[in-house]
């Protein structure tokens, strides 16, 4: 999949090409991984946000496979085990705002996912 | 400048809570706590559910994560053995010293165990933590007979875990009546006879002498006059405050025990504190959970600067089921207060009992006593705690309703009135909430607490909710979510009138927002009931809870399982050694099921195509075991081989299943059918039964089993093939159009105004003249039927989805496995650690 077109992207510092946006099903994710971690990619109506994969709650990496939603003009993700809502801008857990997960910045360019280096 | 140090010993129930009042106001501190047990926080009033089905997990408080996120140091399984206070320094078990400014005692209480000979025989337990439920359970594995040392609320709390494990159970108390802190003469000898009709033998008055080797039991217990053979013994004989540390480093004590505080939850030196079951204030030990959670509200905002914040003592009055008997105490409920009166009411032939002890001048409420029926408690409890004038004719009050009962309408309570005693909720400040956007019971909840313990007051809560919101002109709806301002039922008919083909067009006619894991599934859902399409299409797949998004059910690591239609449950040989060599080749875990199928465990997401597609060779199709859609339908082996059978049993229940295979619902559907009256199948637990009769077929309908079994309802007798299909076809159409998201048959049926009769009515006598029209569209679905999996592997797009990650195709890591008898299972957290660190190095 790496064509040409994303020679020059990958020499942007600190930013890491990780798939075309095409391989997101629009309305759902996908995990992958950055340097070696796992993260949840989110292709939604607001763009593609990035979060940990890792569910806090049930401690298995399976946040990409959550529904994505709204409440209360939140972004959110519906962990798929027990359902607990992370909101995607922030990782913040909506049930219970001590537990939050890492968020990374995400910028689409030439049709590719670009992913920033340090979770927020 | 470094922070004060805080150090908390215990982190049971009203520890955690002091935790979380803290935390709430932003406190200055730097805080340690000791965890002497192995796990933090977890809901003891809740323990018993344990037995029930809840796991350890259903009944935590709280979860390491926030003991991280928030600074807290916890040191699990870590017990406090000293104090010593003039260097102000606690020491642990394992040999940490901690340092304090401040500490806090929430150290609770222990089971009193009576000192009797033989009190320490094996199978000999007490009740208190989830690793005592754990030993009980293990001891009554091996054990027929069990006895509870003590009548109180908790010994019948732990008889009916004894009873739930089978044991044939006794209760053995000292006191000539059961429950007699809570109930009067009259009552605890009503409460007697009905545990003693539900199976479990009393016996009070009697003192244990001594536990023996039995003859036909393991041990023998001793009475002044008699014996009782039993396998297990429970102590449930009364709490005694954990207060060792406190009696070693001088702490004034009480002479009973406990640690003497004042309205401050001060002891008798100025840096340490104590709260909950282990503080004695005003010479009392509260032993429930809410006047804990009082103490430790008011020491948290004190220590965070409010110096007026005081501990002004409790209510205990309390509401509960015991072995299913309901049991309500208010107050003066022994009508104590010089110069009361009372007044009750009995039927024994029922097993009801209410009584009301009432002030010298007839106008207040002092205490009540209920046994059988707690209906009236709350309204009671109102009465007593707001000092509410008492109608003219108390005794109305207690009487059976219909009866002219006067209504204490929510709206009659003072904003003083406490609604939720548990956490101190008041009327008033459930109403500032709601006026601040609380308008549904989980969001009141959240906020204020309210019901989030015993949830006794959830009735009252969810009326002061309704009632407020009417007040505020608010309407109660009964919208999806916030995304549809729609019933389940009136999106049905919104997407069949306008044929509406997927979400976002039904999002952008009828909706707002993106929607939710609420919405989307039920959409989702109901798009399949309608038009059939594959579930993966690009268009639906977004909408589908992971299940059906990867067409399998999701396990507690991550991994999938894969249960194969098995149509009535007969396989050949042939297919079965193919089952037999998936499993292997791919190394799943291999288990038969509750619906006469196989299920293979462990699969990661990636290796699912794969599977299936070995499956799809040998001729196997989906099972739907992830969708709420039709399950399995169960057959006996019918008139074939059983020399009861009156009809092809198996031969039907093949039939029925290839029919409905892959039909999607409201919930999902279970069927079965017996070969003759028996019922080997358990028809009559289920969505559609169908039982074989010499002349045809019985049909029964809207059975359940699961967390609220139902039996099914004879819904149409001596039935032949094509009837009963018709039926069937037309009963489930009707049910997939007016159900509710997540309703089964049984509580769809139970809601369904006009009964069976009007059911059978529209379907057997046509009275909407809709017939014709439901079995179109059941035929409809019948006739676009095609296996999941098959078309899944046979779409590249599709298959897209199941790649690990969209740039590495190397699987997680941290799905790690260990072996069990045989096979493998997911390895717990304290294995899958050391697993990885081994894998790593
Ligand atoms: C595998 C199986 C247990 C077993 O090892 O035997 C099972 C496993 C699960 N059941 Fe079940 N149930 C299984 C038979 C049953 C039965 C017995 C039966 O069908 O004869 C019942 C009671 C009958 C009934 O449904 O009325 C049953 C009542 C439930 C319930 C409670 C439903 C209710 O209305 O109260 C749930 C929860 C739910 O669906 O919301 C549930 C939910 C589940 C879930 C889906 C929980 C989950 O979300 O993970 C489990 C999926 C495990 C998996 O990955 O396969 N399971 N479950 C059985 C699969 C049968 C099959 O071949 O498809
Ligand atoms: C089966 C059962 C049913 C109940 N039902 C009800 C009910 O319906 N309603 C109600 O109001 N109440 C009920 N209760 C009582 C309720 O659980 C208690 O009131 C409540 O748990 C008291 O909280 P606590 O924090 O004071 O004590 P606990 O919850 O007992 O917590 C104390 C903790 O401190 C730990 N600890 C003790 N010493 C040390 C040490 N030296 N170092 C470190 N840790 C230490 C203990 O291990 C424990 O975990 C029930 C109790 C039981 C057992
Ligand atoms: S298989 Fe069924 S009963 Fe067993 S744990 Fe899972 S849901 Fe509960
Ligand atoms: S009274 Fe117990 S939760 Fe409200």
């Amino acid at each position: 999949m790496n064509g040409t077109a994303t020679s020059h992207i990958e020499s942007l510092a600190g930013w890491h090409d990780l798939c075309a946006l095409d391989e997101i099903v629009p309305g759902t994710g996908m995990a992958a991984r950055l340097n070696g971690r796992q993260i949840a990619l989110f292709h939604t109506r607001e763009g593609v946000f990035a979060t940990g994969n890792h569910d806090p709650f049930s401690g298995a990496n399976v946040l990409s496979r959550g529904i994505i939603g709204s409440l209360g003009g939140k972004l959110v993700v519906a962990s798929p085990v027990y359902k607990q809502h992370f909101c995607l801008r922030t990782g913040i857990c909506l049930e219970d705002m001590s537990v939050s997960i890492p968020t990374w910045s995400v910028a689409v360019r030439q049709g590719r996912v670009l992913v920033a280096e340090g979770a927020h | 400048m470094s922070k004060p140090k805080l150090v908390v010993i215990g982190n049971g129930m009203v520890g955690q809570r002091f935790l979380e009042e803290l935390v709430e106001r932003g406190h200055p501190y730097d805080i340690s706590v000791f965890c002497e047990e192995s796990r933090p926080a977890y809901d003891r009033v809740q323990l018993s559910s344990y037995f029930s089905g809840a796991r350890a997990e259903d009944l935590a408080l709280t979860t390491v994560p926030f003991f991280d996120a928030n600074g807290i140091r916890l040191m699990l399984g870590e017990q406090a053995v000293r104090i010593d206070r003039d260097k102000k320094l606690v020491l642990g078990s394992q040999g940490s010293s901690m340092a304090y400014d401040e500490l806090v005692l929430a150290t609770g209480s222990f089971p009193f165990v009576p000192p009797i000979p033989g009190n320490d025989r094996e199978c000999c337990h007490v009740y208190r933590t989830i690793d005592d439920l754990d030993a009980i359970r293990a001891s009554a594995s091996v054990s027929k007979i069990g006895v509870v040392v003590g009548g109180g609320l908790l010994g019948l709390e732990a008889a009916k875990a004894l009873k739930d494990l089978g044991l044939e159970t006794h209760v053995v108390e000292f006191a000539p009546q059961l429950m007699a802190v809570q109930l009067d003469e009259r009552g605890g000898a009503l409460l007697k006879s009905k545990i003693e009709s539900l199976g479990v033998r009393v016996h009070t008055g009697k003192a244990t002498q001594r536990i023996e080797d039995g003859d036909s039991c393991r041990h023998k217990m001793v009475f002044a006059d008699g014996e009782l053979e039993t396998d297990l013994v429970l102590f449930s004989a009364g709490i005694r405050p954990q207060d060792k540390l406190a009696r070693d480093c001088d702490l004034v004590v009480g002479e009973r025990g406990g640690v003497i505080i004042n309205d401050q939850c001060r002891t008798s030196d100025t840096a340490i504190y104590a709260i909950g079951e282990v503080a004695l204030w005003q010479g009392r030990i509260y032993g429930l959970v809410a006047p804990g959670y009082d103490m430790a509200r008011l020491l948290a905002a004190q220590l965070c600067g409010d110096s007026t914040a005081a501990f002004t003592g409790a209510d205990m009055s309390t509401k509960l089921k015991l072995l299913g008997v309901e049991v309500g105490s208010i107050g003066d409920a022994h009508g104590r207060t010089p110069e009361s009166k009372s007044c009750y009411i009995e039927d024994s032939t029922t097993g009801l009992y209410k009584k009301l002890v009432i002030s010298a001048d007839g106008q207040k409420l002092l205490g009540a006593v209920l046994v059988g029926d707690t209906s009236d408690y709350g309204s009671l409890l109102q009465y007593c705690l707001n000092g509410i004038d008492l109608p003219g004719s108390p005794m109305s009050l207690i009487l059976p309703a219909g009866d002219n009962k006067p209504a204490l309408g929510v709206d009659a309570l003072p904003d003083s009135a406490q609604i939720c005693s548990c956490n101190n909720v008041s009327k008033g400040s459930l109403c500032s909430a709601i006026s601040n956007g609380c308008t549904t019971i989980g969001a009141l909840k959240k906020e204020t607490r309210a019901s989030a313990t015993c949830g006794g007051c959830a009735t009252l809560v969810k009326q002061v909710l309704e009632s407020e919101l009417k007040r505020q002109g608010v309407e109660i709806n009964n919208h999806i979510c916030e995304h549809f301002a729609y019933s389940r039922q009136e999106l049905y008919h919104l997407i069949r009138v306008n044929n509406i083909r997927s979400f976002d067009e039904l999002l952008e006619k009828s909706g707002s927002g993106h929607g939710c894991d609420i919405c989307k599934p039920a959409v989702g859902s109901i798009l399949a009931s309608c038009w059939n399409d594959f579930v993966l299409d690009p268009r639906h797949v977004g909408l589908q809870d992971t299940n059906d998004n990867f067409l399998a059910n999701l396990q507690k690591d991550g991994s999938y399982s894969v249960v194969p239609r098995v149509p009535g449950g007969e396989i050949t040989p042939e297919k079965l050694i193919v089952l037999g060599e998936v499993a292997k080749k791919y190394d799943l875990y291999t288990k038969i099921t509750g619906g006469q199928r196989i299920d293979l465990f462990g699969a990661r997401v990636e290796q699912l195509p794969q599977i299936w597609r070995d499956l799809v060779d040998a001729g196997f199709e989906s099972g739907h075991a992830y969708g709420k859609a039709l399950r399995t339908v169960k057959s006996c082996v019918g008139s074939s081989w059983c020399r009861y059978g009156v009809q092809d049993s198996v031969g039907m229940a093949i039939y029925v299943e290839e029919r409905y295979r892959g039909l999607r619902s409201p919930h999902k559907l279970k069927m079965a059918v017996s070969g003759c009256t028996r019922e080997c199948a358990e028809a009559q637990s289920k969505d559609v039964g169908v039982i074989a009769t010499e002349k045809g077929w019985n049909l029964y309908i809207a059975g359940n089993g699961g967390m609220r079994p139902r039996h099914a309802e004879l819904f149409a007798s001596d039935l032949d093939d094509d009837t009963l299909i018709r039926y069937i076809d037309r009963f489930l159409m009707f049910y997939i159009r007016t159900a509710d998201r997540l309703q089964r048959t049984s509580v769809w049926r139970d809601n369904l105004e006009g009964g069976l009769a009007y059911l059978q009515d529209v379907i057997i006598n046509d009275s909407l003249g809709i017939g014709a029209e439901l079995e179109a569209q059941m035929q409809a679905v019948v006739d676009t039927y095609a296996c999941e999996w098959k078309r899944t592997i046979e779409s590249p797009e599709a298959l897209q989805r199941f790649r690990p990650f969209v740039n590495d195709d190397k699987g997680d890591e941290q799905i790690v496995y260990v072996r069990e008898r045989g096979q493998k299972r997911p390895a717990r957290p304290e294995e899958k650690d050391t697993l990885l660190v081994e894998s790593a190095s």
